[in-house]
């Protein structure tokens, strides 16, 4: 078990919820006699990160993603199974640990709303008792690599999106963390912003060797930071390895999205140039293999008056899609 | 930032020096939160002054009737009963319970547990931070009102001395006892009932609806074993003059041991809260 990095053997986290029927007498009923059902929203993963590695974990929604990430910074307590952070046991909550982890959840904000967030970084080192000059200086360094001079200063309400996200990272990094847990952190982001983001996240772990487990439905997100994947569906690991391995392995087809000029109302027929999966005027999106992305890339131009052209690999959705679709091919 | 590597700092160990100027940020914080809202603060007093000036006017009409006194208090010791009731109001004002429940559906104590504080410690101070722009906004409120009840107050020198820490000792016992309360939102979201009761029994036995002496003596008995009167009754009473030095003592002795009690409470039931909440999640 490494002291420096994640270790996890066998967890499991089983929630017990309140199970109902429709309609006023299972209302009634349910008054007397409550129901509930087991669960399990983590099912016996098992895996090793290593200290300076950035791991992405997929998964869809409600695969266990979330769930994973919060026993790993103590804010679950497990079912089952082994679990360390930084040599610690995360549920007991210690204050030598809280010191160095993070956790970013896109969907939740940490700052205050009500005032600039640069009011809420005081309070920030004031609760990690990080020296002024040093806190100072991490700040202020964090704030120009976000670009976000000037908007530290305004109410966090007033800021967008992006900007929150972004005032919420450098928060979040002010007390130095060696292990980010970050949780969808670009989502609602545009893309710009999730690119400076990236860099960001991706400069942090250079400079600190910091460990870093991200969770993002955006492929780009995974494929600038990740060198490997972890990727979770119905509580359990399908697969854990390089990016590349899964990109090359499951994504083996391309997406072409044609537009063309108006053709007087002649609509061609698209399906015979692979699998139709969205038909608009003038704009058709479709599905080949990659190995005949080329030759069909060719027709199309040689075909018809094409505007426009893109090939694209199918989103990681799509990809982990995949993945789900064949558990046994992965076992092999 | 430098693509060099750097270890990250160890953070140092955290020293009472710490917690205090982790006080006085969070305080801070609280400060520049309510100067940012002028008007609703503004609005808010008004709220506050409608419910002693209705008790005021009401109770200052029955002495009137009564040939000028009820209850061992004349008619201008209850406006002077009062318009001290108003002050103690702004200063014992603390988190409600359903900031507790909003806090825990927005996710809002999930960050908070993230962080090596606890979080009553941050309330402790955000909320002494607090009293400052409410005692500000109180002030001409507080004149406007003395000079239209004329109210008697006869505090010696001592009284007025020992009031701000009998109103500092009112405020921890209610700060704490409202934690107690929202820790009940870890359980359940229905706690609104709960709430009500609570507000009932603090409205009948704080002094806040008639000064306890009023109140027969049954009431007054009850009162006894119940934390409300601390956070009331008894600042009042000390400004006004009316406490005797034996029962200062007590009574700050009496505001003492429900913070201790409130105090070793909470941390108690914090284990089991912070374990249903991490067994359940957020």
């Amino acid at each position: 078990m490494s002291t420096n990095g994640i270790h996890v053997k066998d967890l499991t986290k089983v929630y017990r919820v309140p199970e109902r029927e429709a309609g006023l007498k299972a209302a009634v009923v349910s008054l007397l006699q409550r129901k509930h059902k087991e669960v399990r929203a983590v099912d016996g993963i098992t895996f090793d990160i290593e200290p300076g590695e950035i791991v992405g974990f997929l998964g869809p929604n409600g695969a266990g993603k979330t769930t994973t990430l919060k026993m790993l910074s103590g804010l679950l307590y497990p079912t089952s199974g082994e679990l360390s952070v930084l040599g610690h046991l995360p549920e007991k909550r210690q204050r030598e640990l809280l010191q160095r982890i993070t956790l970013v959840m896109g969907q939740r904000s940490q700052l205050n709303w009500d005032i600039p967030a640069i009011d809420s970084y005081d309070l920030y080192r004031a609760i990690y008792g990080i020296p002024q000059e040093q806190f100072t200086k991490i700040r202020d360094e964090m704030i120009a690599l976000m670009q976000l001079q000037g908007l530290v200063n305004k109410p966090v309400r007033n800021l967008s999106l992006g900007e929150r996200m972004k005032a919420e990272m450098v928060g979040a990094l002010l007390h130095q963390p060696q292990v980010l847990f970050l949780d969808e952190p670009t989502i609602g982001v545009d893309v710009t912003m999730q690119r400076r983001m990236r860099t960001f996240i991706q400069e942090y772990n250079h400079k600190h060797k910091a460990t870093v487990l991200l969770t993002s439905h955006y492929m780009a997100d995974v494929q600038a930071l990740c060198k490997r994947v972890i990727v979770i569906h119905h509580g359990t690991i399908l697969y854990d390895g390089d990016l590349a391995g899964l990109v090359g392995r499951f994504s083996a087809m391309k997406t072409l999205v044609v537009s063309t000029s108006d053709m007087n109302g002649k609509a061609p027929d698209m399906a015979q140039y692979g699998n139709v999966l969205k038909a608009e005027p003038n704009r058709t999106t479709l599905r080949v293999s990659k190995a005949e992305a080329p030759q069909v890339t060719a027709r199309l131009l040689a075909d018809l008056p094409v505007t426009d052209l893109t090939v694209e690999d199918p989103p990681i959705e799509e990809i982990i899609e995949t993945v789900f679709a064949t558990p046994d091919e992965i076992a092999q | 930032m430098s693509a060099a590597t750097q270890p990250v700092q160890e953070l140092p160990a955290a020293t009472l020096s710490d917690r205090i100027k982790m006080y006085m940020v969070a305080g801070r914080q609280a400060i520049i939160e309510q100067l940012q809202y002028r008007l609703a603060n503004m609005m808010f007093m008004v709220h506050i002054l409608i419910e002693p000036v209705i008790y005021l006017v009401v109770w200052t009409t029955v002495s009137e009737a009564q040939g000028g006194s009820v209850g061992g208090y004349t008619t201008a010791q209850f406006a002077g009963y009062y318009i001290i009731w108003t002050l103690v109001r702004q200063f014992n004002l603390s988190m409600g319970p359903h900031s507790f429940h909003w806090r825990i559906k927005e996710g809002r104590l999930a960050a908070e547990l993230l962080r090596p504080v606890h979080p009553l410690q941050v309330d402790i101070g955000y909320y002494l931070g607090y009293k400052i722009p409410q005692v500000i906004y109180w002030l001409p409120m507080g004149i406007l009102l003395w000079l239209l009840f004329r109210p008697e107050v006869n505090p010696e020198l001592w009284q007025i001395l020992v009031f701000p820490v009998a109103l500092m000792l009112a405020f921890f016992v209610r700060f704490l006892f409202m934690w107690v309360l929202g820790l009940v939102c870890f359980w359940t979201e229905r706690v609104d009932a709960i709430f009500e009761l609570y507000f009932v029994l603090e409205l009948l036995f704080s002094g806040r609806l008639v000064p306890l002496s009023v109140m027969p003596a049954w009431a007054q008995t009850v009162a006894n074993f119940m934390p409300f009167q601390w956070t009331f009754y008894f600042p009042i009473e000390v400004l006004l003059g009316r406490v005797d030095p034996q029962a200062l003592g007590w009574g700050l002795l009496a505001q003492l041991a429900w913070i201790t009690g409130g105090y070793l409470f909470i941390m108690l039931v914090w284990k089991q809260a912070i374990k249903h909440f991490t067994a359940v999640g957020s």
